[in-house]
């Protein structure tokens, strides 16, 4: 038996003994830069436990939204996919719910991001390259085909247009006889990180805030299930941001979105439940699990203490969680594997509600088919294979991790103060303070990849003189945008010019008499208006937007 | 030995968002001395050659990561031809398939530089062409 040892004099023996250590040469820091102690001890972890953690399902959520969390049901495997013309991504859309996925995810090409067709001579080049090409309520209906609309849940990852497409869905759902109130999905539509971060536009904000709003309404009313913004720090962090700014940005662009839902008189818990957020999964394995329950605590006290929600739903930050695309090295593309592996892991013990896991090959190309199953295989081994499903918020209670997540949470709040001092949100991208921020962090993450302060394998040690990947990569068909540009006359020719030109003006009226837009989309949808159309309409009513030079 | 700056336009062409990279590239080729110029996102072709004539660049450096470089990389090269701009250095970056790149650099790109590259590489590849370049002109004239 030993004799008890004080724990004062403990802490002084371990500070000897660590003093003396040689440590190895290495920065001792979270990815995002912050110094790490070398051991974290009570005094450093929750000291309000009853008051800042409470149970899963309770407020303020740290520990997560469901009390049973994955004992009632997994997080949903959702893919992110979309490439060529609509009817090639249903076929990938086909093979991946036979895999076994639970939800669908589109991914859209940058000019349809953009709000232009695919025969307008803008789109050269681009037409499904990065994604799925959706310039008509035609491509919708061929991108669903075969699709059982009201049984799956569908992500578009789509912002400026984001009214336009979703009007699109709505229309297309309509055609087949379903019932909108049966849909299911989310429509990213988070139009401030688009100029924070991601930089797919349409209009200036505060018309594009007014399009959000009109969403908000008409979902509230007529789409009950829908989410009808995925507040989306993914973008800023794959910018370049730090984990507290990824945190803070999204939760500050979360919260824009509340007041102007107030703002045109909509009671908070009529809209907030249908909020769900998008985070990204980097890395630094328990900095991205403090993130997650951060997230969920300050979101819930906001909601109730500062915009006063009454219903829970408001208050519960429901989040999807996609792995970090920036930190896959071309280099031993098959290391990748690993990489998202341990950041899925992070995003379950952070208590994620869906999950996309990137693929080996995406420094390279869009994934192949055998990389997303790889990607696909990953979730459902953790899911099935770890048991790590069995116990909700297995991390709570450690003293690093809640120390963390206190960190993390005080950082963000510095940021809702400073973001506050300039005026706000909008004025904040109006001068380019998120854009200098993240640009900054990226500068600041490369150099020190560069200097070998952080290493990566493969790009700064264990580096193979390879001669390069060998592995297989997807290519776009080339015949691609000159099938779209076919599609297009035909349909051109084949609609109604009068319904088509009755509903392009109703939507121009609507611009400054009021009146809900996305309405009127869905209307012009069924009357086979283009996307591009419809967005010239709104950018010459708008006005377009005017990049910010922070360079 | 010149001591002229190297005046370098960094290029966003086409509807692609992502400008981390670029915008990265830009701040370390300044940190290195050159004077840089940035266009901005969603531009075409002729605007970015336009800018390099008004620039009177000795460098441009394109960045995608769209997939569209096989149509827009060579359409900034016809354009920056159009206005006289051939002896500009043209290299590019982006999410690029190996077989694309040497395409590329057969076809008036010098050099294309992919994920991972380390960003001084870029420096001093930039700086090296440039000094053989007026090395070559000094001797010429």
């Amino acid at each position: 038996m030993s004799t008890p040892v004080a724990s004062t004099d403990r802490q002084a023996l371990w500070k000897q003994e660590m003093d003396k250590a040689r440590l190895r040469d290495a920065n001792f820091t979270t990815i995002s830069g912050t110094p790490l102690a070398p051991v974290y001890g009570p005094a450093d972890g929750e000291q309000d436990p009853d008051e800042n953690l409470g149970l899963p399902g309770q407020y303020p959520y740290t520990r997560g939204v469901h009390p049973s969390m994955y004992r009632g049901r997994l997080w949903t495997m959702r893919q992110f996919a979309g490439f060529g013309a609509a009817h090639e991504t249903n076929q990938r859309f086909q093979f991946l719910l036979k895999a076994g996925q639970t939800g669908l995810s589109v991914a859209f090409d940058f000019p349809t991001l953009m709000g232009y067709d695919s025969d307008d001579e803008i789109s050269a080049g681009e037409v499904g390259q990065v994604g799925v090409s959706i310039s008509s309520l035609r491509d919708m209906e061929a991108l669903f085909e075969g699709i059982p609309m009201d049984q799956v849940s569908t992500s578009m990852t789509i912002n400026g247009p984001a009214p336009i497409m979703l009007a699109f869905y709505i229309a297309c759902a309509e055609k087949k006889g379903i019932d909108p109130k049966a849909l299911r999905g989310t429509i990213q539509n988070d139009i401030l990180k688009e100029y924070q971060a991601q930089h797919a536009w349409l209009v200036p904000p505060e018309p594009a805030l007014r399009m959000i709003t009109d969403v908000m309404a008409y979902c509230t009313e007529h789409v009950p299930q829908w989410n009808t913004i995925s507040i989306s720090g993914y973008h800023i962090r794959e910018a370049g941001s730090t984990a507290a700014q990824e945190l803070a940005f999204t939760l500050a662009n979360g919260m824009e979105y509340i007041r102007r839902g107030v703002a045109v008189g909509l009671d908070v818990d009529d809209f907030a439940p249908r909020l769900s957020f998008f985070f990204d999964s980097h890395l630094d394995f328990f900095e991205e699990i403090a993130k997650f329950r951060a997230a969920r605590r300050i979101w819930a006290r906001k909601m109730r203490e500062e915009f006063g929600a009454k219903d829970p739903r408001s208050w519960m930050l429901r989040f999807h969680t996609q792995t970090a695309g920036v930190s896959l090295t071309a280099q031993q593309p098959e290391n990748n594997i690993v990489r998202t592996a341990f950041e899925a892991l992070a995003a379950v013990l952070g208590g994620t509600q869906s999950l996309h896991t990137n693929s080996m090959d995406e420094t390279l190309s869009l994934p192949t088919e055998k990389a997303v199953k790889i990607a696909l295989r990953t979730q459902q081994i953790l899911a099935e294979e770890t048991e790590v499903a069995h116990v909700a918020d297995p991390l709570g209670g450690s003293y690093f991790v809640e120390a963390q997540t206190n960190r993390l949470e005080a950082e963000a709040e510095k940021y809702f103060q400073e973001i506050e001092a300039r005026g706000g949100v909008v004025p904040s991208i109006m001068n380019g303070f998120f854009q200098l921020e993240i640009h900054k962090s990226a500068v600041k993450y490369q150099r020190a990849i560069e200097k070998g302060e952080k290493r990566v394998v493969g790009v700064n040690c264990y580096v193979e003189d390879d001669g390069g990947p060998t592995i297989d990569i997807h290519r776009i068909r080339s015949e691609t945008a000159v099938e779209a540009r076919e599609a297009m006359a035909r349909l051109r020719s084949e609609r109604d010019p009068q319904a088509v030109e009755r509903e392009l003006t109703a939507i121009r009226t609507a611009c400054h008499a009021g009146g809900n837009l996305l309405e009127r989309f869905i209307a012009a949808a069924h009357a086979e208006c283009t996307l591009g159309e419809i967005a010239q309409v709104l950018r010459e009513e708008f006005g377009q937007f005017q990049e910010p030079k922070i360079l | 030995m010149n001591q002229r700056k190297i005046r370098v336009l960094i290029g966003k062409p086409g509807l692609d968002g992502h400008d981390r990279g670029a915008k990265t590239v830009a701040s370390v080729l300044r940190d290195n001395g050159m004077e840089v110029i940035y266009t901005g996102l969603h531009k075409t072709p002729a605007m970015i050659a336009e800018t390099a004539l008004q620039e009177d660049v000795d460098v441009v450096g394109l960045s995608i990561l769209s997939g569209a470089h096989m149509e827009l990389f060579p359409r900034v090269r016809e354009e920056l031809h159009n206005r006289g701009l051939d002896h500009v250095l043209l290299v590019g970056g982006g999410i690029i398939p190996a077989d694309d790149m040497a395409a590329l650099e057969s076809n008036g790109f010098t050099k294309l530089f992919g994920p991972g590259t380390h960003t001084e590489d870029i420096a001093r590849f930039i700086q090296g062409e440039m000094e053989k370049r007026w090395a070559k002109e000094a001797a010429d004239a």
